[in-house]
């Protein structure tokens, strides 16, 4: 921005999200206190936005690119049960579990792109396909192998260190680490690096961007690697951290990360949104879930204010798109 | 005289059983304006597709600077040179000026896997290039292209073009979709783009905007040029009548002069 105002900052993708951030908070601080902005406190959304968070960024980048996966709901078990079965069940080394986990994240996302590339179906239905398809493998695989849908995973030394520990004082997981430097590695490829502009490019009209020489093929390829890689990589840490995992768990990860992208402004058709944005949906929708544990409400009624959530941040986001498309800079103030 | 930039040479194009260009020779030369006429459904924006890289001709050959071509793709036609701007500019409307103009070329300063976008230098060098087609109302680059009225974005995207090294200029219908005031806008910058020795070749169905800027004209019906000539070779009635097919146009305005004639003055009122 050449001059920061406050009309400058509403036009910005994160303006609605921010707001929302805000909101959440100042209602969470009335009806339950502080305690949850206190160290203890934050551990518990932390942790929730974290692993949310993980997922919710290249998923929104998909969103940005003008494309869906659900398919994250069924990498969230597939990661944690390879590597529970590699390095729990047949007792082989940690970091063999841990490069199969992530390889199977990389062959899932290119078939996904791969069959959204060349049966120009739309993504959500190729991906609703690969997540029953994983799930089942997921299943049937498990209870053939292990004849159980739980597998139990003792994991020491590094590897527990690296992707499933507790950190500072023993209540913050490590992915939160994980989650802070990988928001800020996206932040640099898709906001200040060269390329980010063609993720923007491909959601805005992608006949154009291919014209415009954007490999617009290769690209939503590494895009649907990254969203089943990340979400592989959660389920991985998570059987880490818990010395077990379950076959079943990870669709909850479908509906809250959309969640969490939309109300952190990514436009639902594309071309429009940022990562600092998703970045504060995502806390939003973490602050709401864990912020009700400190209110004297039934944890049920954070499903409605998820919900409402939405609903604004939706129409808020039409709003905030409208500003942005029709500024222009004052003429009277100029001599 | 100079070889023309591009030439279509006998060029048939059908579609399975459905035949929709037939025999087209065309050709469009550096600093010169082609306008294409025809009614709906003629074939102008197959011909221009054929040009661009979209589509392949049937047969025929399309040559650039006296040597035959194939276009295979549209990245090709516009390493080539040529480019095609759409009637609604073809940009991103979510994006800013600078990045929209710079898609797929973006600018980086710093080094290594550090290289950054240079906002400051894209913004810079799309306002000055839609600025020194005269649209001088644009001067902040990270404006959303969204926000642009249907002129500025025609305007930015002609720029942008031009700006890329573009030799031939193809515009379908840049001024469908405007008012007087904006199209004559774009008209002006039809003519900018001519001045700095490009071919231009332009679809419209206004024959005021193709006098305009014209040099040339090609009438297109059904698929076939039908008249091909050159400034000042015909009038307005006679190219309006061609581009209707026939007699039939002046055959209207006899049948509305009439009417008015009968009627005080007044015009037919649309039906409701
Ligand atoms: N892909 C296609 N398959 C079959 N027929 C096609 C195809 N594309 C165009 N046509 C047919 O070719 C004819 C010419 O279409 P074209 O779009 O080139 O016309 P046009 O002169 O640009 O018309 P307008 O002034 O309405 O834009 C039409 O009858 C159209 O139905
Ligand atoms: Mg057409």
């Amino acid at each position: 921005m050449s001059s920061i105002s406050f009309g400058g900052l509403l036009r910005r993708p994160e303006a609605g999200a921010a707001l929302g951030l805000i909101a959440v908070l100042i209602f969470f601080a009335i009806f339950g206190g502080i305690t949850f902005l206190k160290p203890g406190g934050m551990a518990s959304w932390l942790n929730v936005a974290a692993n949310l968070g993980v997922i919710a960024i290249p998923l929104g980048l998909l969103m940005i690119a003008g494309e869906l996966d659900i398919s994250v709901g069924a990498m969230v078990p597939f990661g944690a049960m390879t590597v529970a079965v590699i390095s729990g069940h047949y007792g082989l080394p940690i970091w063999l579990g841990v490069a199969m986990a992530l390889t199977f994240g990389v062959i899932v996302g290119l078939v996904n792109g791969f069959l959204v590339i060349k049966t120009a179906v739309p993504s959500l239905i190729v991906t609703l396909g690969s997540l029953f398809a994983v799930q089942g493998i997921v299943l049937g695989l498990t209870v053939l192998i292990t004849k159980s849908t739980s597998v139990a995973l003792a994991t020491e030394g590094p590897a527990k260190l690296i992707f499933g520990d507790f950190v500072l004082g023993g209540q913050l997981q490590v992915m939160v680490l994980w989650w802070l430097a990988l928001t800020a590695l996206y932040v640099f490829f898709v906001h200040f690096s060269p390329f980010g502009n063609w993720i923007f490019a491909m959601g805005g009209d992608k006949v154009s961007a291919r014209n415009a020489g954007i490999p617009t093929d290769r690209l939503t390829m590494i895009l649907f690697v990254l969203s089943s890689t990340s979400a592989a990589f959660v389920g991985m840490c998570q059987a880490i951290l818990y010395n077990s995992a379950q076959v079943a768990g990870g669709q909850s990860f479908i509906f809250n990360s959309i969640i969490a992208v939309v109300v952190g402004g990514v436009l639902l058709t594309g071309g429009f949104g940022s990562v600092v944005g998703i970045f504060l949906g995502t806390i939003t929708f973490a602050v709401v879930t864990q912020g009700i544990y400190y209110t004297d409400f039934d944890r049920n009624w954070s499903s409605l204010i998820i919900g409402i959530l939405l609903l604004a941040a939706v129409l808020m986001n039409n709003t905030f798109r409208k500003m942005a498309l029709s500024y222009a800079p004052k003429k009277g103030g100029k001599a | 005289m100079t070889a023309p930039i591009m030439a279509l040479r006998g060029v048939n194009k059908s579609f399975g059983p459905i035949d929709v260009l037939h025999d087209i020779t065309l050709e469009v030369r550096a600093g010169e304006v082609l306008c294409l006429l025809g009614d709906n459904g003629a074939g102008k924006s197959t011909l221009i597709k054929i040009m661009s890289g979209v589509f392949q001709p049937s047969s025929g050959a399309i040559e650039m600077d006296g040597v035959n071509v194939t276009l295979p793709n549209p990245r090709a036609a516009s390493e080539k040179g040529v480019a095609t701007v759409h009637q609604f500019g073809g940009t991103f409307p979510l994006m800013s000026i600078g990045r929209s103009f710079f898609v797929g070329v973006e600018p980086a300063k710093g080094w290594g896997p550090f290289k950054v976008y240079d906002r400051k230098r894209a913004n810079a060098i799309a306002v000055k290039a839609v600025q020194d087609f005269g649209i001088t109302r644009i001067d902040d680059g990270d404006r959303l292209v969204g926000g642009l009225s249907g002129g500025e974005r025609q305007s930015l995207a002609i720029a942008r073009a031009v700006h890329f090294g573009a030799r031939v200029l193809i515009l379908d219908e840049p001024t469908a979709a405007l008012g007087v005031k904006q199209a004559t806008h774009v008209l002006r910058i039809v003519n900018e783009a001519k001045k700095r020795g490009l071919a231009v070749v332009f679809i419209t169905h206004q024959v005021m905007h193709a006098m305009a800027v014209g040099d040339h004209f090609a009438v297109l019906i059904r698929g076939a040029v039908a008249a091909d000539f050159k400034k000042g070779e015909k009038t307005r009635e006679e190219i309006t009548d061609l581009m209707a097919g026939g007699a039939s146009m002046a055959s209207l305005e006899a049948e509305i002069e009439g009417y008015m004639a009968s009627h005080g003055g007044h015009p037919p009122q649309p039906a409701e």
